[in-house]
């Protein structure tokens, strides 16, 4: 094009006395950003195709490559910054809505940042996680309010439902197809490993991964794809997506370029067809008729399996929640607005939703203040990055949270935030099969296995610290938690008080 | 990249960067690609080698299972080249054959291209 508006960002920068023209940054490039110029024996990058994955870098075995920012900067302007100039130019060309990946990199404020946590001294003593057991074990599910006890006063066990989990973490929902069959694999695997559950999103589950049906949360969304009988009573718990943190309000879109073969048919409709997730369910237009869908999966699954209700945090969440724990739902999944997607309009990631921290506590606390908090247990997700977020969400009154974007980190995603290209360089998000076996799921389920365990020590590593031997004691415990820079209506919504104050 | 990792190992140098710029490599390990399907070819150290057989200098040799070639040895007839059914050796350039000998001789244990394969790949181990 004769006039190009927009400058890359980002340029791929090449150390020419270390690269010695391997080509391997051309061959892993999906992007073809690389080029190997024959006649001058040197390598070249195009960098208006480089979308900053850093799979050469990772992959040059000189480490003479780097990306940089291009450093090309507009007039400055507090107002008009170059990120809303940009999207303005690529709208003006386009016509179209403008489409983003994974959870918004915007700047509003991150309330777990700004929440420390508690530690014993003197008068309370710490408890050593490694001389002590340490229990980080949760059921997630509707707690009964009384024992009930037989005529010989035995006890009668009248337990709904629930899910047990070795750690309040879960995979959350990323459908087969949005992911790549290996990425699949990875996650299933290490929640089996790690005696916890992964989330098959609204894809369906591929005929090979049924045998991880323990491990498995099979999720049934408004395009109602891949959902029969025999995938209903597969998983350990079935969840209604309502709505998802990073697009309240709207649906899904795959598009049909990706339907083919195998996800074709675990979805349950023709290759080449578009996957369109309706915005609403078209079913469900009140708390009555969502118990209608509740119970009708309840009724499929012979009263087995806890019924988990996902929604997006927005402004009157508390009060959906509240409606959600009379729907005879056994457990909420509440997500916040810096949650991932793999792909969403622009503007909605950004400025839709609320954030986590702050549904979480006035959820908890709505629920408490009108005696149903046992009644349903509590998914926090939306940006869990940290064990640290963990023990924080947990404090704040969640039974468990979701994690999905530190999940793909930990198989290899750079957060480039393409994801809706298709041409993921990692293996994650793509269905190019050639790209797809670069994720080796022997590996990826190794590295989530890692990153758990990990987490799972600095847990109690924490909890031990604040004199706590249970996770469960640190539920909804927000004592244990202090704001700094926040102001009263913060402090007030997340329930917790300032640092330094009694 | 194991190609890489392989002709870097044959030069014992320190820094990828310098001992490998500017220079065709003649790696021992081999990338044969067709139809979206890489397949690394190397020698197999089979238990009944040929190429052992064939060697009119005896500079091919069996070290345990694995089968190694003195360069000193090698006059660089050839017979090996055309005898390996698998094409795992190859001329080096300096007159004598060149095989792949598992990184005997230069890494600590485990073939550079096992190190250098980022997908986990290329895996060393025992086979019975």
């Amino acid at each position: 094009m004769a006039v190009n508006f927009i400058y890359p960002e980002y340029e791929a920068a090449r150390n020419y006395d270390r690269c010695i023209a391997c080509r391997v940054c051309e061959r892993q490039c999906a992007n073809e950003a690389h080029e190997y110029l024959e006649d001058i024996g040197k390598m070249a990058c195009d960098d208006t195709k480089c979308v900053n994955c850093h799979r050469c870098v990772a992959l040059c075995p000189t480490r003479a490559l780097k990306i940089v920012s291009s450093g090309n900067t507009y007039k400055e302007n507090a107002n008009w910054d170059s990120k809303t100039i940009n999207e303005l130019y690529k709208q003006a060309e386009s016509g179209g809505v403008l489409l983003s990946s994974m959870g918004s990199p915007c700047g509003h404020p991150v309330y777990f940042d700004k929440i420390l946590i508690n530690a014993s001294q003197v008068t309370n003593p710490s408890i050593d996680p490694l001389r002590e057991p340490m229990e980080t074990k949760v059921f997630l599910g509707a707690k009964p309010r009384e024992i009930e006890r037989g005529k010989n006063g035995e006890l009668i066990n009248n337990l709904p439902p629930m899910l047990c989990l070795s750690m309040p973490v879960m995979f959350s929902a990323m459908s087969y197809g949005s992911l790549s069959y290996n990425a699949h694999e990875c996650l299933a695997r290490a929640a089996q490993k790690l005696e916890i559950c992964y989330n098959t999103g609204e894809g369906g589950l591929h005929e090979n991964f049924y045998q991880y049906g323990a491990n498995t949360i099979v999720q049934v969304a408004s395009g109602r794809f891949g959902v029969h009988p025999q995938y209903l009573n597969s998983g350990a718990a079935i969840e209604i997506k309502m709505g998802q943190g990073a697009k309240p309000g709207i649906g899904g879109h795959l598009p049909g370029t990706k339907i083919i073969g195998d996800i074709s048919r675990t979805r349950m409709i023709p290759e080449g067809s578009d996957a369109i997730s309706p915005a609403p369910h078209h079913d469900i237009y009140s708390i009555e008729d969502l118990r209608q869908l509740v119970y009708s999966l309840k009724e499929a699954t012979g009263y087995k399996k806890p019924i988990i209700v996902k929604i997006a945090a927005v402004h009157n969440v508390a009060a959906i929640a509240s409606g959600i724990a009379r729907s005879g739902a056994d457990i909420i999944a509440i997500d916040g607005f810096r949650g991932g997607t793999g792909a969403a309009p622009t503007r909605t990631r950004d400025h839709v939703g609320i954030p986590i921290e702050l549904a979480l506590a006035s959820v908890d606390q709505r629920l408490r203040d009108e005696g149903i908090r046992d009644d349903i247990s509590i998914i926090a997700g939306g940006s869990i990055r940290s064990s640290a977020d963990i023990i924080k969400a947990i404090a704040l009154g969640a039974d468990c949270v979701y994690i999905g974007t530190a999940a793909l980190l930990a198989l290899g995603c750079h957060l480039c935030r393409t994801c809706y290209s298709g041409k993921c360089n990692w293996g994650i998000a793509t269905q190019e099969a050639k790209l797809v076996k670069r994720l080796n799921p022997e590996i990826g389920y190794t590295r989530l296995y890692n990153l758990l365990t990990a987490w799972r020590h600095e847990i109690k590593e924490m909890l031990g610290g604040m004199g706590i031997n249970s996770i469960e004691s640190l539920k909804g415990n927000r004592l244990m938690l202090r704001g700094v820079g926040l102001n009263e209506k913060e402090l007030d919504v997340l329930g917790i008080k300032h640092a330094g104050d009694k | 990249m194991c190609e890489y990792y392989c002709a870097f190992a044959g030069t014992n140098g320190k820094d990828m960067a310098r001992a490998l710029k500017d220079c065709d490599i003649k790696p021992r390990i081999n990338i044969e690609e067709a139809d979206g399907i890489s397949f690394a070819v190397s020698c197999r150290h089979c238990r009944e080698p040929l190429c052992v057989k064939g060697c009119i200098t005896g500079a091919l040799g069996m070290d345990g299972t694995v089968i190694t070639i003195d360069k000193d040895r090698c006059v660089g007839c050839y017979t090996c080249i055309t005898l390996c059914p698998y094409g795992a050796i190859s001329a080096s350039g300096d007159g004598a054959v060149q095989k792949c000998e598992l990184c005997v001789s230069t890494s600590e244990g485990i073939p550079a291209c096992v190190r250098g394969c980022p997908n986990g790949a290329i895996v060393y181990e025992e086979r019975a």
